[in-house]
């Protein structure tokens, strides 16, 4: 029963697959796998944007949507329908060519990175030896889409923004890669299905996955910031800051390419937690030996709405960097606690396991970040916080 | 030749010949970014996918991505208002067909050629990795610490700008 359940929807593609002609079946499956994607993380898109609308506006005590259907439940298809049939406007000065197709090249790069994230036992649509290498491939397309967007607007508020954009995304992809080379090492493998199967198992009534160890935690946290910073969510958001930059390289967008790039963003959003599931929390493992009859791909999508309400209730919390702030994060904190990490985690590979190895490596781990920290806050001469009004 | 390498070629050499011909600077390095993933393209046909994929992760991610910002910020991003056809073309174009016919020459009269084709190796990302920690392991590390370096120098280059001000 278990079994079946866990399976089931790879049964399923067995099953539809089984009708195809012999030659096609190749094919036919590569297609059932990419409609599942498209049509799962569609279907997350809009869900999270009701969740988020909702949750920032619990954080901003007010209701969020609540008109459309119960609980302003349906205001998704009536923002989609909206888009589709709002007037799609082009700057008479706008590069056409340029500007039609940097919302593609941001949307299929982003679908395509979530192929090779593994969703469940057997789940995963394109499973290659260099998947993670993969991933951090096809996101270098984004960069690029975002540039062709800004540029091509000829709006300068435009082009600033997509040169923030540039700036930040390529600041924070040497901290996320730096972050994720610490767990390919410790599985010795850059395919996502051999990470998530290196992390079976428990210790005692823990999970052995790689978040539990001194490197992973530290790890864990540093590509999630990373992973903020390059898929432009709050804090991090200054490329679209639509306070300084109305709303950066998309300012000139309507219609449905807007609603693409948004759709593009989320993805981002979605399949870099997904990597950072894959790499640090076990993938579709289940936290709890007792709670293993759960079906796989279930821990996976749970997971992954967790690490959504992370980002929803930071963006609800934190207040933008300033330029100068993001890169100095960037270069002066974030590299150095990166490289000091994959120390840790060489460390941690190479002692024996016991209570020395956790004393070393959380040393390694907590010592950098201790001088770091009073080594900038020290530069910046900051002293005690002084409420004006608070106390 | 095969229908993929056909189509993959055509694409290459279209945007490598557009990359030199519009007007339009950042046209051009678009056209670029095209060249270098018919290349990743290439590589990834013929079963390299580490190559494949760092060619994408380098070209076009940086090396793409560093031109862009070369052109923004030294030039107006218009695009020049006298044709880009001069003189000097002619040259250029004489002394291109000279090349080419001379390196064609030598392939065809070379002995490689005649060599019987070997089945190609069955290469894992896994084994490469293996190679560059054990057999190259000292070009690994030279390249690593030049490359630090590097990273260190621009990092005090940019600081000691910002002290200036």
């Amino acid at each position: 029963m278990v079994e079946t359940t866990d399976q089931l929807f790879v049964t399923l593609k067995h099953w539809l697959v089984g009708f195809a002609p012999g030659q096609w079946q190749p094919l036919f499956s590569a297609l059932l796998s990419v409609a599942a994607i498209i049509v799962t993380f569609a279907g997350l898109f809009a869900i999270t944007t009701i969740l988020e609308r909702k949750g920032l506006g619990r954080i901003q005590n007010r209701y969020g949507p609540n008109r459309v259907g119960p609980y302003g439940l349906l205001q998704p298809i009536a923002d989609g329908l909206k888009a589709m049939t709002k007037e799609d406007i082009v700057p008479h000065t706008a590069d056409k060519v340029v500007h039609f197709l940097a919302p593609l090249v941001l949307v299929v790069p982003v679908f395509l990175a979530l192929a090779v994230v593994p969703m469940g036992r057997n789940m995963t649509a394109l499973d290659m030896d260099a998947g993670v290498l993969f991933f951090f491939a096809v996101g270098a397309a984004t960069e690029l889409s975002v540039f062709m967007a800004g540029w091509s607007s000829r709006n300068k508020y435009s082009l600033l923004g997509a040169m923030r954009a540039l700036a930040q995304m390529i600041s924070y992809e040497v901290p996320l890669i730096l972050s994720a080379v610490t767990v390919i090492m410790a599985a010795g493998s850059l395919s996502p299905v051999r990470i998530v199967e290196a992390q079976a198992g428990y210790w005692g009534a823990l999970p052995r996955w790689y978040v539990l160890t001194p490197w992973g935690l530290a790890g864990f946290v540093l590509f999630m910031i990373a992973a903020a910073a390059e898929s432009n969510r709050s804090p991090f958001d200054l490329p679209e800051g639509e306070s300084e930059l109305i709303a950066g390289y998309y300012t000139e967008y309507s219609g449905f390419k807007f609603a693409l790039f948004f759709l593009g963003e989320y993805l981002g959003m979605f399949g870099i937690s997904g990597l950072g599931i894959t790499l640090f929390l076990g993938g579709w493992h289940a936290p709890l030996a007792c709670l293993e009859w759960i079906p796989s791909y279930a821990w996976f999508f749970s997971k992954l709405l967790a690490l959504i309400a992370v980002f929803i209730w930071v963006r609800g919390t934190l207040p933008r960097l300033r330029l100068d702030q993001l890169m100095g994060f960037a270069w002066k904190f974030m590299l150095p606690m990166t490289l000091t990490n994959i120390l840790a985690a060489g460390v941690w590979r190479f002692m024996p396991a016991g209570a020395a190895r956790w004393i070393v490596c959380l040393m390694l781990v907590v010592a950098p970040y201790l001088m770091l920290g009073r080594m900038l806050a020290g530069r910046k001469q900051l002293g005690r916080r002084v409420y004006g009004y608070a106390d | 030749m095969t229908w993929p390498f056909a189509i993959i070629a055509v694409l290459t050499l279209t945007s490598a010949v557009a990359a030199m011909s519009l007007r339009n600077l950042v046209h051009c390095v678009l056209m670029l970014t095209v060249t270098f993933a018919g290349f990743a393209a290439f590589y990834l046909q013929l079963d390299a996918q580490f190559v494949g994929f760092a060619q994408v992760l380098v070209y076009i991610g940086a090396v793409a991505i560093l031109v862009v910002f070369a052109i923004l910020l030294t030039r107006s991003a218009e695009p020049p208002r006298q044709s880009i056809f001069s003189a000097t073309w002619v040259v250029g174009v004489g002394i291109a067909v000279i090349v080419f016919g001379l390196l064609s020459g030598l392939i065809l009269s070379s002995r490689a050629l005649t060599r019987a084709i070997r089945p190609p190796p069955e290469v894992s990302v896994r084994q490469i990795g293996d190679q560059l920690m054990a057999k190259f392991v000292l070009p690994l590390e030279v390249i690593g610490l030049l490359l630090t370096a590097a990273l260190i120098g621009a990092m005090i280059i940019a600081m000691h700008e910002k002290e200036h001000e």
